[in-house]
Order: C-alpha cells, then sequence, then structure tokens
C-alpha cells in the first residue's frame, strides 16, 4: 500500500511541477493545486499509514497519528486561499497587460 | 569613571552641531557646540591617565552578544592613553581650525557632525579591548571617512575619492575581520588581554601565516602602505581640516597602531619581518620619492604622508624592541608636525585660492608669521636637528644600521633608510622655497594673500611648538608619555634607550648629514628631475581604479542580466532545477529501498483508484491546453485524494479535501469565464523534454523519499496529544483538540491569512475591467439560459439542509470528524450554490454582501478567545470547559474552544464566500457593458 501512496505522491508532484513550468497562467494554477495535492499527501504520508484507526480517543486500538493531519487540515485551506489569490492575480494581469502569460509578455516565437 | 562613556562622548557629540545649527548660525558657538563633549572628554581621562602613566591598566567591560563573544570592552593602557590623547586632543585643534576654514555658507553643522562621528569611531579603535569590537570601531572609521573626503560632494573628485578610499580600506576591514576571526579560534577569545597573552600559541598555530597576512591587510590599506598607497593622494579631495585630522594625525594611524597593539601577537617572526619591512621600505621609497613631484601642496603632503608612514611600519617590522619604541616615537612626532603642515597648507589654499606650487611662490613677502610656522614644521619633516622629527628619525637610521636579519644584504637597510632622508629633505625644501621664496606669486585667484585670522593660526601655533619642545627637551617633555606607550607596546618590558639630541659623533649622524645635503642638492637639481618625471607614462589611479570598477559593475550586470531576466518562468525553472540538484545530491545519503518492510496489503479497489487518480492526474496535465476538459480531470483527482484519505484514517481531511474540491472547481470555472479558452502551443521541444526531465527528477526523488519514511521507523511525539486530549483539551476527537488548542496559535495564524488572502483578493478585484469569452473552445456560444429552472429548483431546499449539517459537523467537531474548518467550507458551499443557481442579484437582495465584517469578526473572535484566558491568569489561548445539564437535551459540553471554532467557522466562511462573491460580480459587470 505504502508503494502506491508513493507512486501518488511522485505523479502529482511530477505533473505539478511540469504545468508549472508552463507559459500560461492557467496551467500554472492548475499544476500548484496538483503540486499541493502532491504535497499534502507527503505531509500526511509522515504519519505513517493506517487503515481504520482514526485518531478519536476510544474508537481505535491503535489510532494513527494526529499532527500530520492536523497540519494538512490546515494546510489545506491555505492551499485553497492561495489557489484563489493566484487566479485572481491572473485576471488582473489578463486586465492590465491582455495575455496571460507568466512573464507579462508573449514569447516571441509563439505559435498558435 | 567608565571607559566606554568617554567613548561613547563623541557620538554623542555629533548631535549636538546640527542641533546649534538650527537654534542659531554663530559660527563660533557652533564650534564650541562641536568642540564641548570631546573637551570633556579629554578631560574625563585626565585622572585615568594618571593611573596609567602609574603602570596600571584600566579596563572595563559591558556586555554586548555574550554569545559571539563580543563585549563592549575598552581597555586604557600606554598605547590606547597616546592614541585617545591624539584623537582628542589634534580633533580639538582641528574643530577650531575648521571654524575659519569653512565658509559660511557651508553646511557647518553636518561637517563636524562628521568629524565627531570618526573621533568617536577612532577613539574606539584605540581604547577596544575585543578584537571584533575594534573591528567594528574600524569599520565605523572607514565609513565617517567616507562621508568626511565625500563632504564636497559636487565635486567628481571627492566622490571619487571618497568612493575610493571606503573601497579599498573597506575591504581591507574585512580581510582584518577574516583575520581577527582566525586569532578568535586559535586563541579561544576574542579579548584583546588574552590575544596579547597567547603570542607564542598564534606564532606557534598553523594558521599564522594567514592571519598575519589577513590583518597586514587591513593595515596596510588603512596606513596606505605599498601596494595599496594609491587612495590616500585622492583622499585631499577633502577639506583641508579633513586631511589634517584623518591623513596626518590618526585614520591613516590605525594601520600603524594595530601594528603596535598586536605586536607582542604577531611580531617576532621572520615572516614579519619580511612583510613588513619590506612593505614598508617599498612605501618609504616610494612616497618619498613621488612628493618631490607633486605641484599639488596636498598631494605632496600626501606622498609625504605615504612616505613616513612606511618609515614607521619598516621600524615595526625591524623585530627588535628598540626600533618599535622609535616607532611609537616618530608616530607622536608625525602626527605634530604633518598635522601643522595640512593646517599651514590649509591657510595658504584658503588665502591665495590655488595649491598649485607653480603658482604660489614668494609668499614670504605677504604672509611671514604663517611662513615660519610652516617652516619649523617642514623642518621638523625634514629631521632638522633641535626638532622632534630629527630625534626620531636618528633612533630610525640607528636601527637599520644594528638589523642583521638580511644577512650579507643588511647593508640595504641603512642604504634605503638614508636615500628615503634624502627625498624627506628634497620635498621639504621644495615645500619651503617653493612656496614663501622662489620670486613673485603667479596669477593667483586671490591677490594680494594676506595672513589668516588670528585664531585660525593658533592650532598651527600650537602644534609647532610642540614639535620645537619635543625636539629640544625630549627628556622633559614626551619621555613620560613614550614610555608608558611603548612598554604597552612592547606588553611590559622596556628597554634601554635614551632620548637626547646629542649621541656623539657617529653613523646615524652622517646619515643625518648626507640626507640633509643630498637632500638640498637634489632639490637644487629639480629642474632637470622634473622634465624626465614629466617624460614618464602618467599612471592616474583614479582611471585605473574607475576603469576596475566599471569593468566590475558590467560582469556584474551580465551575470545579473542572465539570471535576473524578468521572465517569471525561467525563476521557476531555475528553482525547481535547484531542488532536482538537491534530491539527487542528497539520495546517496539514503539507505537502500527494500520493498517488503511494514508494509500494509494492496488490495484490488485501493490499485484501482491509484490507477485512476494517476490516470486522471496525467489527462489534467497532457490535455492542459484544453481547459475545461483539464479542470473535469483535476476534479477526479482532488475526489481521488479524498478517497485517500477516507482510506488511511482520516476522516476530518477528506471532508475538507471534498468541500475545498467544489469551492476549487468553482473558482477555477469562474476564472476560466475570463481566460483564454485554450493554451498555444509555444514552447519549443527542447524546453518540454528540459521541464518533463525536471518533473521525472523531482517527482521520482519526492516519491522516493516519502516511500522511504512511511517504511522506515518513525518516532512520534503525537502520544502526548492522545493522552491529553480529553482530559486537557476536553474533546475526544484529537485532530479537532490539536486545531483549536494544543496548536491553537497556529490555527489563529493560519485563519489570519486566510483573511489576508481574501482581503488581496477583494483589492486585487477592484476596478478590475474584464471581457469575457463568449464561446467555448469549439466555438459555440455559452449557454442562454443562466439561471436554469432545475438547478433552481434543487439549490433552494439544499440550503436549509446544507446549514443545518454544516451545524451539526461543526458541534460534533470536538469529539468527532468535523469542527469549525469543515462546518464554514459547507456552509460556503451551501451559499456559493445560491449564486450559481440564481446568481448575484437574488442572492444579494436577500441577504448581506458584504463579507468583509464576516472576516473580521471571525478573526477578532478567535482573537479575543484567546486574549480572553489573560483575564483568568492563563497563557495566550489556553482553553477551559465545562459539563453542563439541561432538561431534555441533557449533559453536553462547553468549552472556550469551541468559541474560537466559531472564530475559525466565521472566517473560513467570510473569506470563501468573498473571494466567490467578488469574482462572479466582475461577470455581472461584463454584462452590464454588454447591454449599455
Amino acid at each position: 500500500m505504502e508503494l502506491l501512496v508513493a507512486i501518488i505522491i511522485g505523479v502529482l508532484v511530477a505533473s505539478g511541477v511540469y504545468l508549472c513550468l508552463r507559459a500560461r497562467t492557467f496551467p500554472v494554477v492548475m499544476g500548484l493545486t496538483l503540486l499541493s495535492y502532491g504535497v499534502n499527501v507527503f505531509l500526511f504520508a509522515m504519519g505513517g499509514l493506517k487503515m481504520n484507526q482514526v485518531a478519536v480517543v476510544g474508537m481505535s486500538p491503535d489510532p494513527t497519528d494526529p499532527l500530520p493531519q492536523a497540519l494538512v487540515l490546515t494546510a489545506i485551506v491555505i492551499g485553497f486561499a492561495m489557489t484563489a489569490f493566484l487566479v485572481v492575480l491572473a485576471l488582473r494581469s489578463q486586465g492590465e497587460l491582455h495575455n496571460d502569460h507568466v512573464d507579462g509578455k508573449p514569447d516571441d516565437g509563439g505559435r498558435s | 569613571m567608565n571607559l566606554a562613556f568617554v567613548v561613547m562622548l563623541p557620538f554623542l557629540g555629533a548631535f549636538l552641531p546640527p542641533l546649534v545649527e538650527r537654534v542659531t548660525g554663530n559660527r563660533t558657538l557652533l564650534a564650541c557646540g562641536a568642540a564641548a563633549l570631546p573637551a570633556l572628554a579629554l578631560a574625563l581621562l585626565f585622572k585615568p591617565a594618571q593611573q596609567v602613566f602609574a603602570g596600571e591598566t584600566l579596563h572595563s567591560t559591558l556586555n554586548w552578544i555574550p554569545s559571539l563573544d563580543l563585549s563592549l570592552a575598552f581597555r586604557l593602557d600606554g598605547l590606547a592613553l597616546l592614541f585617545a590623547i591624539l584623537v582628542l586632543g589634534i580633533g580639538l585643534l582641528v574643530i577650531l581650525y575648521a571654524r575659519y576654514y569653512l565658509s559660511a555658507k557651508e553646511k557647518a553643522g553636518r561637517f563636524y557632525a562628521y568629524l565627531l562621528l570618526f573621533m568617536g569611531a577612532m577613539l574606539g579603535v584605540v581604547t577596544s579591548d575585543n578584537l571584533l569590537l575594534l573591528v567594528v570601531f574600524w569599520e565605523l572609521t572607514s565609513l565617517s571617512s567616507f562621508l568626511l573626503i565625500g563632504f564636497w560632494g559636487h565635486q567628481t573628485g571627492a566622490r571619487k575619492g571618497a568612493r575610493m578610499a571606503m573601497t579599498v580600506t573597506g575591504m581591507g576591514g574585512l580581510a582584518l575581520l577574516a583575520g581577527v576571526l582566525l586569532i578568535g579560534d586559535v586563541v579561544g577569545s576574542f579579548s584583546l588581554t588574552e590575544v596579547l597573552a597567547s603570542g607564542d600559541l598564534i606564532r606557534g598555530s598553523e594558521l599564522y601565516p594567514l592571519i598575519l597576512c589577513l590583518v597586514l591587510l587591513g593595515a596596510f590599506t588603512k596606513s596606505a602602505q605599498f601596494p595599496f598607497h594609491f587612495w590616500l593622494p585622492h583622499a585631499m579631495a577633502a577639506p583641508t581640516p579633513v586631511s589634517a585630522y584623518l591623513h596626518s594625525a590618526t585614520m591613516v594611524k590605525a594601520g600603524v597602531f594595530l601594528l603596535a597593539r598586536l605586536y607582542p601577537a604577531l611580531a617576532g617572526t621572520d615572516l614579519w619581518f619580511e612583510i613588513v619591512t619590506l612593505a614598508g621600505m617599498a612605501t618609504l621609497l616610494w612616497g618619498a620619492a613621488a612628493a618631490l613631484f607633486q605641484h599639488d601642496l596636498k598631494g605632496l603632503l600626501a606622498y609625504s604622508t605615504i612616505s613616513h608612514l612606511g618609515l614607521i611600519t619598516l621600524l615595526f617590522g625591524l623585530n627588535s624592541q628598540l626600533a618599535a619604541v622609535a616607532a611609537v616615537f616618530h608616530i607622536i612626532n608625525h602626527a605634530t608636525f604633518k598635522a601643522s603642515l595640512f593646517m599651514a597648507a590649509g591657510i595658504i589654499d584658503h588665502e591665495t585660492g590655488t595649491r598649485d606650487m607653480r603658482r604660489i611662490n614668494g609668499l614670504w613677502k605677504y604672509m611671514p608669521y604663517t611662513a615660519v610656522l610652516a617652516m619649523v614644521a617642514s623642518a621638523a619633516m625634514a629631521g632638522v636637528p633641535l626638532l622632534n622629527g630629527f630625534l626620531s628619525k636618528e633612533m630610525f637610521f640607528t636601527e637599520t644600521l644594528q638589523s642583521e636579519q638580511l644577512g650579507a644584504l643588511s647593508w640595504l637597510l641603512p642604504l634605503g633608510a638614508t636615500l628615503g632622508g634624502v627625498f624627506s629633505v628634497a620635498y621639504s625644501a621644495r615645500f619651503i622655497h617653493d612656496v614663501f621664496f622662489n620670486g613673485e606669486p603667479i596669477n593667483l585667484p586671490k591677490y594680494p594673500p594676506h595672513e589668516p585670522p588670528r585664531y585660525m593660526k593658533v592650532p598651527v601655533e600650537i602644534l609647532v611648538a610642540l614639535c620645537v619642545a619635543v625636539g629640544v627637551f625630549p627628556a622633559i617633555t614626551v619621555a613620560g608619555l613614550l614610555a608608558v606607550a611603548a612598554t604597552a607596546t612592547l606588553g611590559g618590558e622596556l628597554p634601554e634607550y635614551h632620548l637626547a639630541i646629542w649621541h656623539g659623533f657617529n653613523l646615524p649622524l652622517v646619515m643625518s648629514f648626507i640626507a640633509l645635503f643630498g637632500g638640498i642638492f637634489i632639490y637644487s637639481q629639480r629642474r632637470r628631475l622634473f622634465d624626465l618625471y614629466a617624460r614618464l607614462p602618467e599612471v592616474d589611479a583614479k582611471l585605473v581604479f574607475e576603469g576596475r570598477i566599471q569593468q566590475l559593475g558590467r560582469l556584474a550586470s551580465a551575470v545579473t542580466g542572465r539570471l535576473q531576466n524578468g521572465s517569471l518562468q525561467s525563476y521557476v525553472a531555475w528553482g525547481v532545477t535547484l531542488v532536482a540538484v538537491i534530491l539527487l545530491t542528497q539520495m546517496w545519503h539514503l539507505p537502500a529501498l527494500s520493498l517488503d518492510v511494514g508494509m500494509l496489503p494492496m488490495d484490488g479497489v485501493a490499485i484501482l483508484c491509484t490507477a485512476m487518480l494517476v490516470a486522471a492526474a496525467f489527462l489534467t496535465t497532457i490535455l492542459h491546453r484544453h481547459r475545461m476538459t483539464s479542470i473535469m480531470s483535476l476534479s477526479v483527482v482532488g475526489l481521488m485524494v479524498s478517497l485517500l484519505f477516507v482510506r488511511f484514517s482520516a476522516p476530518d481531511l477528506a471532508l475538507t479535501q471534498l468541500s475545498v474540491e467544489v469551492v476549487t472547481m468553482l473558482l477555477l470555472m469562474l476564472a476560466m469565464y475570463f481566460l483564454p479558452v485554450r493554451t498555444k502551443v509555444e514552447s519549443s521541444s527542447v524546453r518540454v523534454v528540459r521541464d518533463v526531465l525536471l518533473a521525472l527528477i523531482v517527482g521520482s526523488g519526492v516519491a522516493v523519499l516519502a516511500f522511504l519514511v512511511m517504511t522506515g521507523e518513525t518516532a512520534t511525539i503525537s502520544q502526548f496529544f492522545m493522552d491529553n486530549s480529553k482530559s486537557g483539551g476536553g474533546g475526544t476527537n484529537v485532530v479537532n483538540v490539536i486545531l483549536v488548542d494544543f496548536r491553537g496559535f497556529d490555527t489563529f495564524g493560519e485563519i489570519t491569512v486566510l483573511g489576508i488572502a481574501a482581503m488581496g483578493i477583494y483589492a486585487l478585484l477592484k476596478d478590475l475591467n474584464l471581457a469575457s469569452a463568449k464561446y467555448d473552445s469549439l466555438g459555440r456560444p455559452w449557454a442562454k439560459d443562466a439561471h436554469p429552472l432545475v438547478l433552481v429548483t434543487i439549490s433552494r431546499p439544499l440550503l436549509p439542509l446544507a446549514l443545518l449539517i454544516a451545524v451539526y459537523i461543526f458541534l460534533r467537531g470536538h469529539n468527532l470528524p468535523g469542527g469549525g474548518f469543515v462546518a464554514g467550507l459547507i456552509t460556503s458551499v451551501a451559499l456559493v450554490l445560491q449564486y450559481v443557481a440564481s446568481g448575484v442579484g437574488w442572492v444579494h437582495s436577500r441577504m448581506p454582501g458584504d463579507y468583509h465584517p464576516v472576516v473580521a469578526l471571525g478573526v477578532l473572535l478567535a482573537g479575543l478567545t484567546g486574549v480572553g484566558s489573560w483575564a483568568f491568569g492563563y497563557p495566550f489561548l489556553t482553553s477551559s470547559f465545562t459539563y453542563v445539564s439541561l432538561p431534555v437535551i441533557g449533559k453536553f459540553e462547553l468549552a472556550t474552544a469551541m468559541l474560537f471554532d466559531t472564530g475559525v467557522f466565521l472566517t473560513v466562511v467570510g473569506s470563501t464566500l468573498l473571494m466567490l462573491a467578488n469574482l462572479g460580480k466582475l461577470s455581472l459587470l461584463d454584462d452590464k457593458r454588454e447591454n449599455a
């Protein structure tokens, strides 16, 4: 099972990184979203994986580590706030500069 | 009496002149204001000075940064006392002199402030008992001298000269810092007292050559020793009082002071002899010869200063105790005659309007009194008997004769010394003859010149009187001070020496006479020499230096231009590359992968879900040009991640992820409405391949790391939370208790960030005009029906149900999965659904659409809950709880954490809706424009 989660993390991070390196704002936003999924799962996995062992007192004989969960929970919400901020930044940049290139100006060799 | 206080006085005094200048325009009062605190400092030194003369060393220590072994430690021994007297005494004379030198138009208040700043820094250098502190003051002298040299900032020469001095001495200061750090490493302390006692330890250390070179770099740059001498002549662009102060008596002496100060710790080796003596000799000869050919009055004095500093350095390099005594003696003598000469040069400049010796001639007729003073001082510089320069120069000749460290070449030292003496006499003769005699003045800007104001001559008179007094009666004037200073320099024992004018007819006297007559002969041949000099290729140090600086600047901007090219895309690529490099290089240190350690069993569902997640992630990436499709498959990824959280015992995370997923999708959809629907193909294939490679490296690296951690042994601190959740936090859902109680302060910070992000978004969206796309990627127009009936009909009854669930989730959050974050997100989704289904206008006509107060209220509530615990004497955010029984409902729990969680809830709802509702309103604006 750990292997599967590791693969998931790797795929999320790799896709996220690739999209973050794109030239237009929208793919970059998508990339950051994927990357934050990857990072969240990575952080979550730092506590070790346990099935059916919820960290509620009295419910599980061998409860899972609650600390990474608490950290990841706020990370998910903050991640959303960051994505929203980035999206709006992209919109503002579109509004001011009339293009959606991350550098604020299109590449010279652009093909459509 | 505290030494630190004395050192602080000039710094405090620096505030005074600008203040006085504001009150009164009276220049005499201003000078008095500037002189007040240095005079007090000098007076305060009187009593400690007597203790020093009695053989004591005074210490005073205040802790500054003990962890760095940096303390405000000061010491007053003979050497420090000598320099303190020079710094304060000549400083006071210079203040008096500057009163008459600066014209009424100039900002004298600022000038005095800089001067006092420098005085304090210099006083700090000479009295520091901590090497790090010494370096701090050392750098302060560089900084304040930069301000002083550049005082006439409207002149290019002043700006360039200041910059050059700053660069050269500043780099020396850095080298000195490195040297001092190494000394501290070897000795184990930065305390000067301990360092001076550990001379053998330092000399025996294998770091000694490096330490010596670094420290000498600092000393040589400051004292303008060859090959770093070139900055001093260009520093002559400073106002003359500055030259009289910094470039004769104080700042350039900081370098030789350092040689004296660290003499017991560093001197005595062959390496010391070779470097210090050779540098000193080269400087002595070069400076003396160059001085003769300067036509600028101050230029002559500058090169002569270089030459005399070389002489002092040479003496320290000889590794003989008597030579060190002679060096200290010459420091005193040079300070007196050179400061007075600079002042005389300033007077001449002031009265004639020029410093060019080819034009200034025959001033004897116009200012005989100044001429006498200048001539006596020049004679002292030349080493004429009955003046102080003669005494130390005799000692210098004697010492060069006695050194045998060059073996069979030992005769080179006295030869060089005599040659230096010859030139020294020659340029002194030029200073006297060319300026005061030699015909009539030519084309002076101010004519006829006359004597300066009475009190402008007082500082010169005092200094010249000292030259004569020391020269005639050394035993009753300078002997005491010299003895304590030399004792402190040598670190205890004082050799047998005799200050006298007449030592009998001996070799040094012969050398003196050779110098005297040789110098006069050379001066008489000056025409031929000047012609010869004029035919030499001219090297302007300023041009060379500026050229080098500009080359450096071009190199820097070329490098910066490549790295900082304004492309965010390439910055991200650099950042990711760095991550890839770190991952790759650190992987070697990790254990090899093993696939059979502590694995949970795989099952079919898990494999299927993983496959779906991986496929969706790849689809998102590959199809990113078709933005709509890409968003769809991104939502699949998000859902799968929530399922992953469910599977691995994290219901709270799953709930949060699920609701965040909904708002994220809405957000991306809204954004897409205003952005191009397709992404153009524009990356070159090379870039695509590079990015794929980077992504693969980083992705696989992170996957391997995660796998290693998951299968490895982990230690956790979570047992504490499990044990104390119920008893300490009053809840059984440990994740929630951590959020609102154990780590409540973190959460408080996080909801604040959330609120700030929402405000930022609001600000960014304000006054933004965006045209929306009218067609999708296939050219079809967007649906005309903005609010489909089915959606509207379903969404309305959903609202109360969703809100009910939110309340339920919120209330149970402390004990079962749920809580403020999740409840806030569910509420937001329920409300946003109304926006989507029925439109902004419909919603805002039924409820207030202003979400700022909600965010503020949430953060405030959370903060006040934390502050509330202060009222009961507990630390910030201490939670307390109790159980209450009510009829019908039964026993339930009330906790302050609940209040805090309400703050979280409100902030999440407010922020999310603030973001989405404002984004939604954009389309409303666009529609209005369409209709208008």
